[in-house]
């Protein structure tokens, strides 16, 4: 006869061990998720994985103020536009900070109105001028260039403003005046990155005259269709697309014409690495990295850097004669 | 070797969390805490990659987040030592194979991110770099020094070497350390503050090394009468 068990299965029965030392588990088990937690977090915060700067916010603030435009004298027909959200969130502009998307973060404390320009050295009429009134000199155009940047990445970007020339002769300089000096904003409360001397502040940058009364060479306000934001150099920048980006130098407060060679804040820093020329060149390498060839922003493959960034047609007489490596 | 060689720890299987302990270990939850900890960073920027999260760059970002995270696990690994004969600590002793492992991990994939999303099997272009860019030599030779490190880091090849053998071995992880803080400092462009304190860190826990050395090889010797009994 078939009684019932009266005995459970003796696969059913919980092991005594861990019968006995349920609590013991659930507290090993909780205190093992706390110690990967904390290790995982501090993992996150030295690691430097953030979460990136707020773009639809940084978009929207560009899409409030189109500028109108007269027409597009240059254009770069086969290579796809850099992204928007990139070329505004992808940024050296070390007075808000070293990182690439610091400068997004960050630049909102500038203030760009009022705005002045000082002009002065080798001038007919040193002066200073408001940004409005001279935004309001030339009409805009729009032109789309490569960015290259000497850390050997780049961009095509689509600027707008005006050309550097006609800037240069309505400022009307003295014979004398070999060479064109452009100064940043210095103002450490509104530009955090200048509390700290990581460079010597402000940023200055130069041309020789000549390069400056180039045609390539531009005054940007705008990109893509809007106003300048604050992290791409607002209210205006330098944009020389043949020669390295750090020589566009941004939010410009002073300009100043001078018979000498100006001493540009990179080449200060680390005069092995960074000349005064700066132009793009593949045979040139960075003394820690090679400039032969470039990832552009948003592709995969890297592709070939090319002398003067491409624009050798326009720009290579400037050089004629001078050896290049020597004035890197 | 046969497979059955291979003895699965038992942090790996959770004693003392799932089952129970059958070597009783003290706090059973902090090697596979840390372990699970240790693979944050990596689900993190696979996460944030999936939805394209990591800026314009990503693969640079990606190079860097790996080459940071390598480096605070080298660090680390280096400081178990320390920890235990300045502060009498003995738990970081037992993280610091798996913190040597994670470092080489990190490592590896800082490497093949390099290698083959950033250069894309360019060979021409990485032996240029490696012979060129001091940078980039330095670096390689850190990852080329943790592989055999880590190869050997089990209990089977401590029998193997002999554990005199295998600590000499193990000590060029100190070359490794420094090659990699150096690295990372020759690749930063200006604001050298963040290598510069990886840097130091490392200086700091390998002079401490030395100390204890120096002291033992050169301080004042054990009292006479130990070596008059074996004799």
């Amino acid at each position: 006869m078939k009684d019932l068990p009266k005995e459970p299965l003796s696969s059913e029965i919980t092991p005594k061990a861990v019968y006995v030392n349920r609590r013991e588990f659930m507290k090993n088990g909780a205190l093992a998720l706390g110690t990967a937690a904390a290790t995982g977090s501090a993992l996150l915060w030295l690691g430097g994985q953030g979460p990136p700067p707020d773009v639809p916010e940084v978009a929207a603030a560009s899409a409030d103020n189109p500028l109108i435009v007269a027409g597009r004298s240059y254009d770069v027909p086969d290579e796809a536009q850099t992204p928007n959200r990139d070329v505004i969130t992808y940024n050296n502009y070390y007075e808000f900070g070293i990182d690439k998307d610091d400068p997004a973060r960050n630049a909102h404390t500038l203030v760009t109105r009022p705005w002045t320009i000082q002009v002065e050295g080798l001038v007919a009429r040193p002066q200073t001028i408001d940004v409005d009134t001279l935004l309001n000199w030339f009409p805009l155009e729009e032109r789309v260039y490569r960015m290259r940047c000497v850390e050997a990445w780049s961009m095509v970007i689509p600027w707008l403003g005006f050309p550097l020339a006609s800037l240069v002769k309505r400022l009307e300089p003295m014979g004398s005046a070999k060479f064109i000096e452009f100064t940043t904003l210095l103002n450490p409360e509104q530009m955090p990155g200048q509390r700290s001397p990581i460079l010597k502040w402000p940023y200055v940058e130069g041309l020789r005259l000549d390069e400056a009364l180039n045609p390539l060479a531009f005054i940007a306000t705008g990109l893509y269709g809007s106003v300048l934001l604050n992290q791409s150099g607002a209210p205006l920048r330098l944009v020389t697309p043949w020669k390295y980006g750090f020589k566009g130098v941004k939010s410009i407060v002073k300009i100043r014409f001078t018979d000498e060679q100006p001493k540009n804040t990179w080449a200060i820093a680390a005069p092995r690495e960074y000349g005064f020329y700066a132009n793009v060149n593949p045979e040139v390498n960075h003394p820690r990295w090679s400039q032969a060839n470039e990832r552009r922003i948003g592709e995969f493959q890297r592709r070939k850097t090319l002398p003067f960034n491409g624009y050798a047609d326009e720009v290579a007489g400037l050089y004629a004669g001078m050896d290049l490596r020597a004035n890197f | 070797m046969a497979v059955t060689n291979i003895r699965i720890p038992g942090w790996m299987r959770l004693e003392g969390i799932l089952t129970p302990q059958r070597r009783k270990e003290p706090w059973p939850w902090l090697k596979p805490g840390v372990f699970f900890g240790s693979l944050v960073p990596l689900v993190g920027l696979a996460v944030r990659a999936s939805q394209g999260e990591l800026g314009a760059n990503p693969i640079a970002q990606a190079e860097n987040e790996l080459g940071l995270t390598a480096l605070v696990f080298l660090v680390a690994s280096l400081a178990c030592t320390p920890a235990k004969r300045l502060l009498g600590w003995t738990w970081p002793m037992r993280l610091r194979r798996q913190l040597g492992l994670s470092a080489f991990f990190y490592a590896l994939l800082h490497f093949l991110t390099y290698l083959v999303l950033d250069q894309f099997f360019d060979w021409e272009a990485m032996l240029a770099d490696i012979a060129e860019r001091p940078f980039i030599t330095v670096g390689f030779a850190a990852l080329v020094i943790m592989v055999p490190i880590a190869i050997t880091s089990t209990n089977g090849w401590i029998r193997r070497l002999g554990f005199v053998r295998w600590q000499r071995l193990h000590q060029l992880v100190y070359l490794a350390g420094i090659l990699a803080a150096i690295h990372f400092f020759w690749r930063v462009k200006i604001d050298v503050n963040q290598p510069l304190t990886y840097a130091a860190i490392v200086g700091v826990l390998l002079a401490v090394r030395a100390a204890f050395w120096a002291r033992k090889r050169y301080g004042p010797k054990p009292a006479p009468r130990a070596q008059a009994v074996r004799r």
